[in-house]
């Protein structure tokens, strides 16, 4: 087997300030990697290079599709064929849904926008989808034709994952899924997503300052410190036993809570 | 008349003006579909009375034309009768309300029941160029959309409207994709006229307020997007003409008294006149 993602020495600087430095690691098919530190440590940054929103200074993310023609640079591939893969095999959860949804566009509409720049052209077809999806997400489907400006925080957030899992991505990137919600709320969308994650074999990598989130989620788990990767291992050994004084100040903080 | 030509440069823009325009045409010509920038020109009336279109006329136009201008598929409305007398005065050109003896014919709205032929000219006045404008206020976005071919959204909208309407609501400006490749606003002309977009003439788009030329050469594929169990209809008012009988062209519903009585008529006023004056249809 070979890995999904294979991540060498991504750096991404602004100006001479750092926004993550030299980092490197390899996503397996099925795996789901956290990565966890604190504000400005360089997390939303890292994602955005690996998932092609940010060109990095120097790096390369390599992407394996599995189509036998082995593994392509993502930062080097035509943007035509980025986008192709963002609408298709990858998917993008933003930590706002605002910026993952269209807010003048039916529930239906949003969920069923990657079908059709696929081509699907069903329209029967491609509303059952929307429907079953919505159902996945447990958003009521007599709300199929209401637009997301009128749901709450929770449900557009369940809306923008509806709407990057229906393509039937084989990796998700999420940027803090939870935040900005209630803990009721972020409780029940977490119990979702690792339904949804276990269901669908994805692999994924999300970002998050919430142990908890990647206690539920995470197999493997990144620790950020200043743009850089100071810690990595498996989600329990890295919480229960964390080697570098850095990780072990982020749990002991978390756990004083 | 040969004072009005001294007075103006022959069909009123400079040349280097008209050389410009030429090459932003040619060059829609050889791209069909793809929205060429050109810059427009201020014209001697103002934006919505079909500055885009004036100027591509102007750029064509050459002394032995014979020009026709249509609004809503009428000869003798403000904006036609206004733009055929500009360009008979600053250029001095023969016109007609005839379409098949038309070699230019600038149009709002409409496309002539007449079919067009070889060597005929159609210029289309555009308000709005960009077909993905409605959902994507962005430029630099909808520009990056047509080069990546990424046109999910197109059929967002269509997918909106049949949630909302039950069927595909969209009567003018119908979207279409052209050879293949570029989605294009077909300007507010009824989507009736669609199938007509598939032409042996030359059709020309001038959008003059957002400076954009694009066209579409003769006998280019022009596809009406759509979805296979709603699939794209051509369709008007179910009615006959009341004036020339006619049942294959586009109809106009007019008040006729103070009553409210109405009846049904063809919006294109050539064809139905040479119907009812029984020459050829
Ligand atoms: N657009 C930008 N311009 C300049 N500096 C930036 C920009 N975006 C991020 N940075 C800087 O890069 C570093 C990493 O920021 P990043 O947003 O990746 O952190 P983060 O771990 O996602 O933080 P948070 O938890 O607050 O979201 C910070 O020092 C930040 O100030
Ligand atoms: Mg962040």
């Amino acid at each position: 087997m070979t890995p999904l993602l294979q991540v060498e020495g991504v750096t991404r600087r602004y100006g001479a300030r750092i926004g993550c430095e030299d980092v490197g690691f390899a996503l397996w098919p099925g795996e789901v990697m956290g990565i966890v530190g604190e504000s400005g440590s360089g997390k939303s940054t890292l994602l955005g290079c690996l998932s092609g929103h940010l060109a990095p200074d120097a790096g390369r993310v390599l992407y394996d599709a599995g189509s036998g023609g082995g593994a392509q640079d993502v930062t080097a591939m035509p943007e035509a064929a980025r986008r192709r893969l963002l609408r298709t095999d990858w998917a993008f959860v933003h930590q706002n849904p605002r910026d993952g949804l269209r807010m003048n566009v039916s529930a239906g509409g949003n969920v069923g926008e990657r079908l059709m720049a696929v081509g699907a052209r069903n329209y029967g077809a491609i509303r059952a989808r929307a429907e079953d999806w919505l159902g996945r997400v447990e958003i009521d489907t007599a709300r199929i034709d209401d637009r997301p400006s009128a749901f709450s925080g929770g449900m557009q957030q369940r809306l923008q994952i509806a709407r990057n899992l229906v393509s039937g991505p084989r990796l998700v990137f999420m940027d803090e899924p939870t935040g900005g919600l209630d803990v009721s709320v972020q409780a029940r969308l977490l119990d979702l997503l690792r339904g949804l994650v276990r269901d669908m074999g994805l692999s994924a990598v999300i970002v998050t300052h919430d142990l908890a989130v990647v206690r539920l989620l995470a197999d493997r788990l990144m620790v950020m410190k200043g743009g850089q990767v100071v810690e990595t291992g498996l989600t329990d050994q890295v919480l229960d036993d964390p080697q570098h004084a850095y990780s072990q100040l982020l749990v002991s903080s978390v756990l004083q809570v | 008349m040969t004072d009005d030509l001294r007075e103006y440069n022959f069909a009123y823009l400079d040349e280097e003006t008209k050389r410009m325009i030429r090459r932003a045409l040619l060059k829609a010509l050889a791209i069909p579909g793809y929205q060429v920038p050109f810059a427009s020109r201020e014209m001697p009336m103002p934006y919505g009375w079909g500055t885009g279109g004036v100027q591509v006329t102007a750029a064509c136009l050459v002394p032995e034309d014979r020009l026709k201008v249509i609004d809503q598929g009428a000869d003798d409305t403000t904006n036609a009768v206004s733009i055929r007398s500009f360009f008979a005065r600053t250029a001095g050109v023969a016109t007609t309300e005839r379409a098949a003896e038309a070699t230019l014919i600038q149009t709002r709205h409409r496309i002539p029941e007449t079919p067009l032929r070889e060597g005929q000219i159609l210029v289309y006045q555009v308000p709005i160029p960009e077909p993905l404008r409605f959902l994507e206020p962005r430029e630099t976005e909808t520009r990056r959309m047509h080069a990546l071919e990424d046109y999910g959204l197109m059929h967002v909208k269509l997918y909106e409207d049949i949630a909302r309407h039950g069927a595909i609501s969209t009567a003018y400006a119908y979207p279409v994709k052209v050879a293949g490749r570029y989605v294009m606003d077909p300007s507010p002309i009824p989507k009736f006229d669609n199938p007509k977009l598939e032409s042996a003439a030359i059709q020309l788009f001038g959008a003059g307020r957002e400076q954009r030329i694009y066209a579409v050469p003769p006998y280019t594929q022009v596809v009406s997007l759509d979805f296979e169990d709603h699939p794209f209809e051509a369709s008007k008012p179910d009615h006959p003409c009341a004036l020339c009988g006619a049942t294959d062209s586009y109809l106009d519903e007019v008040i006729t008294d103070d009553a409210g009585a109405r009846m049904f008529v063809c919006s294109d006023t050539d064809y139905c006149a040479t119907r009812q004056a029984g020459g050829a249809a």
